[in-house]
């Protein structure tokens, strides 16, 4: 096992440089001089010099580099031209809003896809099965930002049922908190629960058709214990996997279901960021998410690795 | 044999497994609805300034968000432009938006892919490093970051959407030549003294573009949604110019006053979605031998 993790985290590292290296390179995408792009409108020659002091704009390429790296491996991403405040700080403050929205959207996503997957294989070519392949289909190609603004539409302004927007944190008043989230969550979970829909179905139905399955129904086993303690278990390995990686996909999903919600979270940083030209947030946010996204994998594997006996052995 | 017989019986060896594919295609009813859906979205959107029943651009303030009616079949929006007349002009953003990136992904992809994967060793190793650090990077996020730093418009939004979707490409590009480089024929051809590009190009290429059609065709679906979401951001088309994603945008100010600005567009990028994932998973059935 621990072999396996200091062999997984050693390949992980020149992933994490070259992450590093496109990140760095976006800034290299600004036209023209960056220093005056950042001066802004007024383009003060004082302010320019300034910037390009700061953000080491007058030394070479590489160097520039390194200085930024090494000042991201000490926690320091820069600073945020329209608040002033620490990057790594606005990070912190708003990772844990996108992390619950995240948890819940993908306890949504799962409540919903993986028995739908499970229904869907064991009555394969019925009607259930078709319902549930249509529900796949409609959940993989429907915008989650125009499903937010249906769900708005019809649940908080005409049905009155849900506040259309806000945010109160948990620690504040719970109940609040899950009214004010339970719609985005469904939003942004839709999607995930199609993907995870579709690929319960295909492992339950390999699983489903294996010898030692049959082999549980010659016993006399009932089918709900072949279903649920012989062929979940194993079909849901792949399924681990795959939901780990779908976790960092619903972060990408975040963007736009805070911005229809007004979820203070990191979704909202990031556009705010674009929008007030805070090139230094938009930065840390990818390098953040993608290295969030990097950790997922790990862990997608380890538990996969757990979850199989085969190469535990 | 003559000549002409063999190249008869190669011109059908040639035109089998196509047509067969095509066969198996035509026979999956939810591809061939995918296929048509596909193909009346083109229509509409080439034929827009036929069949749009206003010009797209031009506002009436004495029909400020105005319901469906006779007159406007989708209603109005916040400045009086008909609905429907933007709906149709907004095809034209959305699949081109779709098209493009693709095109660019598969442009900048498969040469890597192909490259990374007939060459292997160090070549290798480096560009999937570089693969997998894009990977690492979710789609949406990689292309506003990418769109943030470009400026915003629909050729930038095309350009960050394309390169956010192209490591994809080189992870299947180069896993089909993989596959493809140790099958005789390739081993054949190196044998006989042909040059690595001629090999690449005419050997191995032709033989893995089935994957990379089924891809590109469900990619063309991810990316009409991405687009819509950067217009819907304000990262992609600009106003007053009509794209579905930007229309929604605005839409959601006026969810309760005048529900249909909201309505019609996300319905168009439902259908223009449904419609590409439906032919790519019918593509993938018929081209995929192991499915016959």
């Amino acid at each position: 096992m621990l072999a396996f993790l200091v062999r997984r985290l050693v390949i992980t590292i020149p992933t994490i440089f070259f992450v590093s290296v496109l990140i760095f390179g976006l800034q290299q995408l600004l036209p023209g001089n960056p220093a005056v792009v950042l001066a802004g409108e007024e383009q003060d020659p004082a302010v320019i010099a300034y910037i390009t002091h700061k953000y080491h704009l007058d030394k070479p390429l590489p160097v520039r580099y390194v200085l930024w790296i090494g000042d991201a491996l000490h926690g320091d991403l820069g600073e945020s031209i329209r608040t002033r405040q620490p990057v790594s700080e606005l990070v912190l403050q708003k990772l844990p809003v996108t992390l619950e929205l995240g948890a819940l959207a993908f306890l949504i996503a799962l409540l919903i896809g993986v028995p739908a997957g499970i229904v869907s294989a064991v009555k394969s070519g019925t009607a259930v099965d078709y319902g549930a392949n249509l529900f796949a289909l409609w959940g993989i190609s429907t915008p989650n930002f125009w499903l937010g603004i249906m769900l708005i539409l019809l649940i908080s302004v005409e049905l009155h049922w849900l506040p259309a927007s806000g945010y109160v944190p948990p620690g504040d008043d719970l109940a609040q908190n899950l009214k004010t989230m339970i719609m985005p969550a469904f939003v942004l979970g839709n999607a995930v629960a199609a993907v995870i829909m579709r690929h319960t179905r295909s492992a339950m139905m390999q699983v489903l058709g294996a010898d030692y399955v049959r082999t549980a129904r010659a016993k006399g086993l009932t089918e709900r214990a072949v279903v649920l303690r012989h062929s979940l278990r194993n079909a849901l390995i792949p399924v681990i996997t795959l939901g780990a990686l779908e976790f960092g996909q619903l972060l990408s999903g975040a963007v736009l279901t805070e911005q229809i919600f007004t979820i203070p979270g990191f979704g909202k940083l990031i556009v705010d960021a674009v929008f007030n030209r805070d090139f230094a947030v938009v930065q840390g946010v990818v390098l953040v998410t993608a290295t969030l996204y990097i950790f997922l994998n790990i862990c997608a594997d380890v538990a996969y690795f757990l979850a199989n006996p085969r190469l535990r052995s | 044999m003559t000549a002409a017989t063999s190249e008869n019986v190669a011109l059908i060896e040639e035109a089998g497994p196509l047509r067969s594919a095509l066969r198996r295609l035509f026979r999956r009813k939810s591809a061939v609805f995918g296929l048509a859906c596909v193909l009346l979205f083109i229509g509409v959107a080439a034929l827009a300034p036929l069949i749009a029943p206003y010009n797209p651009d031009v506002p009436d303030f004495l029909l400020v968000r105005k319901a469906p009616s006779a007159l406007h079949v989708f209603g109005t929006d916040e400045i009086g432009r008909d609905v429907l007349a933007r709906v149709i002009y907004g095809a034209r953003a959305s699949l081109l938006a779709g098209v493009v990136s693709v095109a660019i992904a598969l442009g900048l992809g498969v040469p890597i892919g192909l490259i990374s994967g007939y060459a292997g060793r160090w070549i290798d190793g480096l560009l999937m490093r570089i693969t997998d650090a894009m990977l690492a990077m979710p789609f949406l996020i990689l292309a506003i970051a990418l769109a943030a730093f470009l400026g915003p418009s629909l050729t930038n939004a095309m350009i960050a959407i394309g390169i956010s979707a192209m490591p994809t490409f080189i992870r299947l590009t180069r896993a089909q030549t993989l596959a493809i480089k140790v099958e005789d024929y390739v081993e054949a051809a190196r044998a006989l003294g042909n040059p690595h590009h001629r090999i690449l190009l005419r050997h191995i290429l032709p033989n893995i573009l089935p994957p990379l059609v089924v891809q590109a065709t469900l990619t063309i679906a991810q990316a009409i949604i991405a687009e819509a979401s950067l217009s819907f951001l304000g990262l992609g088309q600009q106003p007053p110019a009509p794209s579905w994603g930007s229309m929604l945008n605005v839409a959601k100010a006026y969810l309760a006053q005048a529900p249909w600005m909201a309505l019609w567009p996300g319905l168009a990028i439902f259908f223009a979605v449904l419609a590409f994932n439906l032919l790519g998973d019918g593509l993938r059935d018929a081209l995929d031998p192991r499915r016959k």
